[in-house]
Parts: C-alpha cells; sequence; structure tokens
C-alpha cells in the first residue's frame, strides 16, 4: 500500500469558476419554478433559448479567438448568462428576442471586451437592454399571473405563442392580456408607473386586479423565492452578503421616505423589494464578481449606488423597472469605486 | 507603386478616413441610419473635399503660413454653402431629412485635414486627385455603414433612392424582410457605435492579407549595420 504525501497547502478551495457558476445556476430553480407556477411554461421555454443561443456563440468567439472550446465552456459562465436573461424575459416573448439577447450579451458585452473576467458590463443585463431599448412592445407584454388569465394557456398554447404570435386556439398575447372587463393586466410596477402620471393615487390603484393587500399577485412569491436561493447562495459563501444586504437596505430606506413623504404619490417599500426584479437583482445580478465592486467597501457603495438608481428610475424615469439600467450604470462607476477604496494592505500605513 | 495608386491606397484603405483617422465621425454616426441618408452626406463630403483640396492647392504659394488654418476654413465653408444651396434647390427631402449635417460639413476634420496636410504641400492634380479617393474612402464607409444599419433596423435597403436619383429610382428599394417591429437599436446611434467598431475589427483582421494582395510580398529588407561592440554570447 502506498502512502502518497502530497505537497503543501493541504487544504483545497473548493470554489472554482465552473463550480461557482453551477451553484449561482442551481440557486436559481427555487426562483424559476415560482415563475413558472404563476406564469406558465413561457419562462422555461425562454431559458432554453437563451442558454442554447449563449453556449454556441460562447463556442464560436472561443473558436474564433483560438481558444480550447471544450475546456473554456466547461467554466459554466455562458450557460449562467443565458440562464440569467432568460429568467428575466417576458414568458411569452417571440424566440428572436431570447436569440438576438444572448447573442448580444456573448458576443458584444462580454467577447468583445476580452471574455470571462474583462467585462466591464454584466453580460446578461447588456442583453437585456438591448432588447428593451430595441424592442419595447414585446419586452413590456408580461401576462398577468395564470389566475387571472381568462383563458387556460396549455403547453402547446404556450409554444406556439412564442414561435408563431398566436395560441392554438388563435388568440394573440394581447388579447390574452385582456380581462373580462376589456381592461389590460400589466404587471404591478407597470400599472402604477401609468397610474400614477395619470393623476391615480397609490391606494387607488392597489384595488387594481394585479394586487391583492398592495402586493402584487405571483411577483410576491416569485421574489420570496429568489430571496431564499440568494439566502442559500450567502450560506454556501458563494456570494457576500454586502452588495444584496447594502442593496435591500438602500432601496427601502430611499421608497420609504418617499412613500411616507407623499402615501398617495409613490408605491410603498414593501411593494419595492418585492416586485419586479427586486430579489433576483440582488442575490443573482449585482453579485456578479466580475462586473461588480471587489473591495469589502466598495461593494456597498456600489450596492447604494444601484438602490439609488432603482428607486429614482422607478419613480420618475420612464421604464418601469429598473434593475437593469441601475446594474450597467454603477457597472460603469466601478473602477472608480475601485480605485478609491483599496485596502490597506498589511504592514502599510494609512495615508 | 507611382504616386496615383499611392494615394489612392491610402485614401480607400491603409489610411482610410472613417476607419483608421477615424475624422468626421459626428455625421458619420448620426445621419447613417439608411443607406440614401449615408450616400447622400458622402456625396456632398466628396464633392466639397475635392473643391477644398483643389483651391486650397492653387492657392497654396500665396497664403502666409501664420493664417492658413482661417484661409482653409474660409475655402472650405464656401463650398458647403455652394453643395448646401445646391441640395436646397435640387434634393429638397434628402436636404431636409440631412438638416444640420449640410452645414456641420465645415467642421469635419476629414476635409480640412487634407487641406493642412496634403493640398497645401502638393500641386492641383495631386490634390485633386487625393480628394476624390480620400472622400471616396469616407462615402464607402458611410454607405457601408448605412446599409448595414437599414437592413438591420427596418430590412429594407435604398429606401427612398429617388430622394438622390429622382423618381425614375423610386422603385429601387429592396424589402429583404418586413419584421414586425423594427431593431431600434441598429437606428439609434448606439447601433452606429458598435457596428462602427465592428467594421474597424473586420478592417484590422484582413488588413494584413490585403496589404500583401494590394503591395505584393514586401522584399524583406536585410539590415546591415555595423558592429561598434563585440557580441557577447
Amino acid at each position: 500500500m502506498s502512502f502518497r504525501v502530497a505537497s503543501s497547502p493541504h487544504n483545497h478551495v473548493k470554489n472554482k469558476t465552473s463550480r461557482v457558476m453551477m451553484l449561482v445556476a442551481l440557486a436559481c430553480v427555487p426562483g424559476i419554478l415560482t415563475q413558472v407556477w404563476y406564469f406558465g411554461y413561457g419562462s422555461l421555454i425562454q431559458i432554453l433559448l437563451a442558454v442554447t443561443t449563449a453556449i454556441a456563440a460562447e463556442a464560436l468567439c472561443l473558436q474564433q479567438r483560438n481558444y480550447p472550446v471544450v475546456k473554456r465552456l466547461k467554466d459554466n459562465s455562458a450557460l449562467l448568462t443565458g440562464l440569467l436573461l432568460g429568467i428575466s424575459l417576458p414568458p411569452l416573448a417571440p424566440w428572436w428576442i431570447a436569440v438576438i439577447g444572448s447573442l448580444f450579451a456573448i458576443v458584444i458585452a462580454k467577447q468583445v471586451y476580452g471574455g470571462l473576467g474583462q467585462n466591464i458590463f454584466n453580460p446578461a443585463m447588456a442583453g437585456y437592454v438591448v432588447l428593451l431599448v430595441s424592442f419595447p412592445l414585446s419586452m413590456t407584454l408580461w401576462l398577468p399571473p395564470l389566475t387571472l388569465v381568462e383563458y387556460d394557456i396549455s403547453f402547446v398554447d404556450t409554444l406556439m405563442l412564442i414561435f408563431t404570435g398566436y395560441s392554438e386556439t388563435g388568440y394573440s398575447l394581447a388579447q390574452l392580456r385582456v380581462d373580462l372587463d376589456g381592461f389590460t393586466m400589466a404587471t404591478p410596477l407597470d400599472t402604477i408607473k401609468t397610474g400614477l402620471s395619470n393623476q391615480q393615487t397609490f391606494s387607488e390603484l392597489s384595488q387594481i386586479k394585479v394586487f391583492s393587500e398592495q402586493l402584487g399577485i405571483g411577483w410576491t412569491a416569485v421574489n420570496v423565492a429568489y430571496l431564499c436561493g440568494g439566502l442559500i447562495l450567502i450560506f454556501l459563501k458563494v456570494i457576500n452578503w454586502r452588495i444584496p444586504v447594502a442593496f435591500l437596505t438602500s432601496l427601502f430606506i430611499f421608497s420609504w421616505v418617499c412613500h411616507v413623504a407623499s402615501p398617495d404619490g409613490a408605491a410603498t417599500a414593501s411593494l419595492h423589494l418585492l416586485s419586479g426584479a427586486t430579489m433576483f437583482g440582488a442575490f443573482f445580478i449585482l453579485t456578479d464578481p466580475v462586473s461588480a465592486s471587489t473591495t469589502p467597501r466598495g461593494k456597498i457603495i456600489f450596492a447604494v449606488l444601484v438602490g439609488l438608481l432603482v428607486f429614482f428610475i422607478r419613480q420618475y424615469g420612464g421604464y418601469p423597472d429598473a434593475i437593469a439600467f441601475a446594474v450597467l450604470l454603477a457597472n460603469m462607476c466601478v473602477p472608480l469605486i475601485d480605485y478609491y477604496t483599496k485596502p490597506r494592505v498589511y504592514g502599510h500605513t494609512t495615508r | 507603386m507611382n504616386q496615383y495608386q499611392e494615394i489612392s491606397w491610402q485614401g480607400l484603405w491603409k489610411n482610410n478616413p472613417a476607419l483608421v483617422q477615424m475624422l468626421g465621425l459626428c455625421p458619420l454616426l448620426a445621419v447613417t441610419n439608411t443607406a440614401v441618408n449615408a450616400l447622400g452626406l458622402g456625396l456632398a463630403t466628396l464633392f466639397v473635399l475635392i473643391g477644398s483640396n483643389i483651391t486650397v492647392s492653387i492657392v497654396r504659394n500665396w497664403i502666409p503660413n501664420e493664417i492658413r488654418i482661417p484661409v482653409f476654413v474660409m475655402v472650405i465653408a464656401s463650398l458647403v454653402t455652394i453643395v448646401q444651396l445646391l441640395m436646397n434647390a435640387y434634393t429638397y427631402e434628402l436636404y431636409q431629412t440631412l438638416g444640420i449635417f449640410i452645414p456641420l460639413i465645415v467642421t469635419n476634420c476629414a476635409i480640412i485635414g487634407r487641406a493642412e496636410a496634403f493640398a497645401s504641400k502638393n500641386s492641383v492634380q495631386f490634390a485633386a486627385y487625393d480628394g476624390l479617393m480620400m472622400g471616396s474612402g469616407f462615402l464607402v464607409v458611410l454607405l457601408a455603414l448605412g446599409a448595414i444599419r437599414e437592413v438591420l433596423g427596418n430590412g429594407t435597403l435604398l429606401q427612398g433612392a429617388e430622394q438622390i436619383f429622382g423618381e425614375a429610382a423610386s422603385n429601387w428599394h429592396l424589402v429583404l424582410f418586413s419584421p414586425e417591429q423594427n431593431f431600434l437599436l441598429a437606428i439609434l446611434p448606439p447601433g452606429a457605435f458598435i457596428i462602427m467598431g465592428l467594421l474597424i475589427a473586420l478592417k484590422n483582421k484582413y488588413d494584413k492579407r490585403i496589404e500583401k494582395l494590394v503591395i505584393g510580398e514586401k522584399t524583406k529588407q536585410t539590415i546591415e549595420r555595423a558592429r561598434v561592440t563585440t557580441e557577447s554570447a
């Protein structure tokens, strides 16, 4: 029996890139399942489309840049980018939305900058913003929670809506969003945005069908599911607690102050925290190790900045949700933040 | 390679005003949302560039060195005014579409750059030919960018050709596909930046190969030098 003695270090860090990426992807699962429960199978098809395109684009770019394709693909980063983009797309958007978005995310936002670890902007969010700017119509057509839709949408209907634009029975997406009274049902944040600009008050708006007890139906559960996934990631030390905590705290403070100052002109803090992409963004988007700030103090500044931007864009901007824009804007500030928050190196005196 | 060939090579590829010197980016990015707009602005710039190169070359020996830049600007400005009035008269719709970017040709650094760097130092025939080649280099890039953006954004090509070529051209445009929603990014300025970047990348990728094709295999230079120190190893 040979007794092999390995040289030091004897403790190995298991956190390889591929493992980190896979854990983040797995932590999305509860959120995805909740999304499927409330909004139908569309999300699954979008994720599949986005992941496939992202991996194919990544392989093509790596091959063009003379890198070992299979070895690099195994770091799972393209898979995660596709997954994150697929999650954020409206479930019944046409198929080419997911394809164009992930192509842009991988080719322009990631590989052109030099591949994994070199990109300034979060690739998934860059792809999302391109889609939102280019195709505002498709990107804002979220179906209301299935419990509120008047028609049954089967898996075949979902497939046909994504690939042909019409369900098996001939309904278009716009028709499916209309309830029996003829009102178009939008997402909670969208409803509030349009309502407030039409001189309606927040308490009036929260009587609309998509809300129950001033929280969006379905959206609350989805956000709680992503919160659980995120807490697991923090527990496993895959992501740092600073970014989510600082982001959620700053968003809470800004929205709470604004709601207290004008209860009828602004949404409640709980709606801000449990609606749209807040929790998904806090734990899965902002914590991207490449494009977020890397120093401890920098992480907090970065996250507070995103929280501030999210609140301002949701409250005063032209788009209902703001995670993507806020993250991209904050990504631009990261080199500066990192420069001014370099931690003191042991043995060096403070300036 | 004689001097004419050298000028063509410099203007069209090696020292292309748009892809290499990156001059005149403002109109380049702003008005290239369709191929016809790009062609219109490219032709206007080409005309101004040839005219200004010829004029500057003619008067180059009488201009005191200290005031040469104001003189060049005056020459260019008068030519731009001529182009603007001509376009106002004959291609009114295009004139309205291009708007402020026609008078802004005055500020196109590619033009004053050629006046300063080439026309003020060379005889008239070379200056005119340089204007033609530099202008064509700019025009080709403008047209490529406009065509790519138009196809990506609207799925058409040469939409509105009658604005330049008259009524006969009203059925020239191709409809490649008719999208449900236009790809707005390609039509908006950010798309122009991204596509321009990709064009430059493409040019750099094939740079060596085309240079070999045009100039031919360079004779390998053998550098002979006298060693003043003894070789160490």
